[in-house]
């Protein structure tokens, strides 16, 4: 049954873009510069030989720990970040519709109300049963957005969804609001999971994220060339062997399975999804066989970046990642709202 | 001959129905709103006679009742009255303006706008409350400016001026989250009150600046408001009835976002106040009259029957923009569906 979807077809051919190469020599370089920087900049700036000495020796100083800590830190943002690059990849596949992010079809605020009633009724406490509420939570959202956003003629349009979006948001989040209020408790373990953003991670954190990103990283690889021809429009794809129903469901639950994963262990994080995938769609064109994965990339270099940004503008403390990307992000969604054309909303 | 008055005779009667259905649900409403403001004064942690009440109000002084109701409840009652009020009005001014009841300040960011300027003068600038409320009034007019010319494609749409709209909300509010971040913690307090609707702690001094801006801007926007029914009938039927759309236009939005920063200042931005007066009053008056006053009276009734539920209705006291957020979210969800059904999207 799924054999369909998954065999290999005429369209799906080795044609590499031309721009692959470059743009993955550059993309290695700027992942390096940005792990560098990571493991450098901060409250207080690192030596280099402390960081060798973090990174190779037992020493026990206190820059040497601090590296440590920020060896953690830094995978974390990478694969978060990777994953929500993916995340939002899929999504846009899924919905035809280069608007689809986590966090503007309120997939986002849909986990967070789930983890703060997970928090405030059924006493969870660990990253490993949030990730569970969150999932729940996101995949309910997303179920729902995308059933307000479709209905009518015209099916979901980019306008349609994101308005549909931000009004779901604005629903969960005033009864997020309402249930946190009462609950002093709840609302500090949720003010803590809300702001603990890359930097609370533990190896235990990474540890519970991985199996879901291992997931969610499968499915993309092996729907991204049926959702190639996805793009083609329905009719095409039917009669190119795909099915787009279950094709659809599987790499939605796909990103979903991501981005409800990551906002489990780092808190909502916005316009990931939306930043990377359009650098990389501007630089490589539309074959998400090579721009599913280089969204990843660019995912993890954007959102490190973000992270490392944040502790620097606001040293000695630090400024929650998902603030950066906002900043960063909303010109990008200002930007394609400008551009578009009215037909395509 | 016959034929033609009969038919005029026929208008006439619909025109005259439809005045007496305005004038009824006008006093409702108005009395409704007397019932609540009552109920403000007279209900609270002791429930005072209503002689006592009105004695103190007339200038008397008791024991106890002077205090609770002449400091507490009075300002609570008259800020949620004029803001009700206020809210309700500048958002069907817009809803109107844009033909669209998605077309909210809320929606489109001129609330955040206000706000994150707010929010600057208090923590940054320290200045008094006068450059604060000033500040906010310039930055929700020059979000407003800001995001006509972003919005300005080939031709006018609604779907891009609210996409636009969400990128701007999301923008400021990254903004605002920087600065509360980097403020010195006794700054805090007064900055959350630009962030979250509440009456709690509103004070006598708070009121004037709103009580003159509505009796300002209410008669300016009543005055216009018959242009503004003409230009419900579209752009060029205006013109040719001889409105001056363009200036029309500008005076009504300049209006309303004067008495949106002033009373985003005194109480917050109440949530989905702006948004459902609008279509409520239209529901209860029936389209094709000018519903102004009808949308600020129920704008008045919303927020002073959600204050009351959210002060009485459980344990813990609500701020009242957690119950409007919780009454309009869903309603925001279920017009987007009719409207993604009827294809007016």
């Amino acid at each position: 049954m799924s054999s369909s979807i998954f065999s290999k077809h005429k369209w799906a051919d080795k044609h590499i873009p031309k721009n692959f190469k470059i743009m993955l020599i550059i993309s290695t370089i700027l992942l390096i510069v940005c792990i560098l920087a990571s493991l450098f900049f901060g409250a207080r700036i690192i030596s280099f030989p402390e960081v060798i000495d973090g990174l190779f020796s037992r020493n026990d100083s206190y820059g040497a720990n601090v590296v440590r800590k920020r060896v953690s830190r830094t995978i974390f943002s990478l694969l978060c970040g990777g994953a929500l690059g993916v995340a939002g990849a899929l999504m846009q596949a899924v919905t035809r519709n280069p608007l689809a992010d986590p966090s503007i079809l309120g997939v986002n605020t849909g986990a967070a109300l789930f983890v703060i009633c997970g928090i405030a009724f059924f006493n969870i406490h660990t990253a490993n049963q949030y990730i569970w509420f969150a999932l729940i939570g996101a995949a309910l959202t997303a179920t729902l957005v995308f059933g307000v956003g479709s209905m009518g003629k015209g099916g979901a349009t980019p306008i349609k969804l994101v308005l549909a979006g931000a009004a779901t948001s604005a629903a969960l989040s005033s009864l997020t609001m309402a249930i946190q209020i009462p609950n002093a408790y709840a609302m500090d373990q949720f003010r803590f999971w809300q702001l603990g953003s890359v930097g609370s991670a533990t190896w235990n954190a990474i540890a519970t994220f991985l199996p879901f990103l291992v997931i969610g990283i499968l499915v993309a690889f092996f729907t991204a060339p049926a959702l190639n021809a996805l793009a083609l429009g329905d009719d095409v794809a039917t009669g190119l062997g795909v099915r787009p129903m279950f094709l659809r469901l599987v790499a939605a639950l796909g990103g979903v399975i991501l981005c409800g994963a990551a906002t489990a262990v780092a808190g909502p994080i916005g316009f990931i999804g939306l930043l990377s995938t359009h650098v990389v769609r501007l630089i490589l064109g539309s074959d998400l066989r090579f721009n599913i994965p280089m969204s990843a990339i660019a995912g993890g270099i954007i959102l490190t970046f973000a992270d490392v940004v944040g502790r620097l503008v606001s040293s000695p403390g630090e400024l929650e990642v998902g603030v950066v990307t906002a900043f960063i992000g909303a010109p990008i969604l200002i930007i394609l709202a400008k551009n578009s054309k009215v037909r395509s909303l | 001959m016959k034929n033609q008055s009969g038919e005029f005779n026929f208008i006439y009667t619909g025109i005259q129905k439809r005045r007496r259905r305005w004038l009824l649900v006008t006093v409702l409403l108005t009395i409704l709103a007397i019932i609540l403001c009552g109920s403000m004064l007279l209900l609270g942690n002791t429930i005072y006679p209503i002689q006592e009440v009105i004695r103190v109000l007339l200038g008397e002084q008791i024991q106890g009742v002077s205090f609770a109701v002449n400091i507490i409840r009075l300002p609570r009652m008259l800020a949620g009255l004029f803001t009700g009020f206020a809210f309700g009005i500048a958002g069907y001014i817009f809803q109107t303006i844009l033909r669209n009841p998605l077309a909210n300040p809320n929606v489109l960011g001129i609330t955040s706008g206000s706000s994150a300027a707010a929010v600057l003068c208090i923590t940054v600038f320290h200045t008094s409350n006068t450059v604060v409320s000033i500040a906010s009034i310039i930055a929700g007019l020059v979000t407003v400016v800001s995001m006509y010319f972003l919005s300005r494609g080939q031709s006018f749409s609604i779907g891009r001026l609210i996409l636009v709209g969400i990128g701007l909300q999301a923008m400021l509010d990254a903004l605002i989250s920087y600065l509360l971040y980097i403020s010195p913690q006794q700054d805090i307090p007064a900055a959350l009150r630009w962030l979250s609707g509440s009456l709690n702690g509103t004070k006598m001094d708070d009121l004037p600046p709103l009580v003159i801006a509505v009796f300002l801007f209410i008669p300016i926007i009543l005055l216009l408001g018959k242009h503004l029914n003409m230009l419900e009938l579209g752009e060029q039927m205006a013109s040719s009835l001889g409105v001056a759309t363009n200036k029309t236009r500008m005076l009504l939005i300049v209006s309303s976002v004067f008495l949106i920063a002033i009373a985003t200042s005194v109480t917050g931005p109440i949530a989905f106040v702006s948004f459902l007066a609008g279509p409520i009053a239209n529901r209860l008056v029936g389209v094709g009259f000018s519903n102004i006053l009808p949308a600020g009276l129920v704008g008045a009734n919303l927020v002073l029957a959600a204050d009351l539920i959210g002060q009485f209705a459980f344990e813990y006291r609500f701020p009242v923009g957690v119950i409007t957020g919780l009454l309009g979210a869903p309603y925001l969800i279920f017009l987007l569906m009719r409207m993604n059904q009827k294809g007016e999207l």
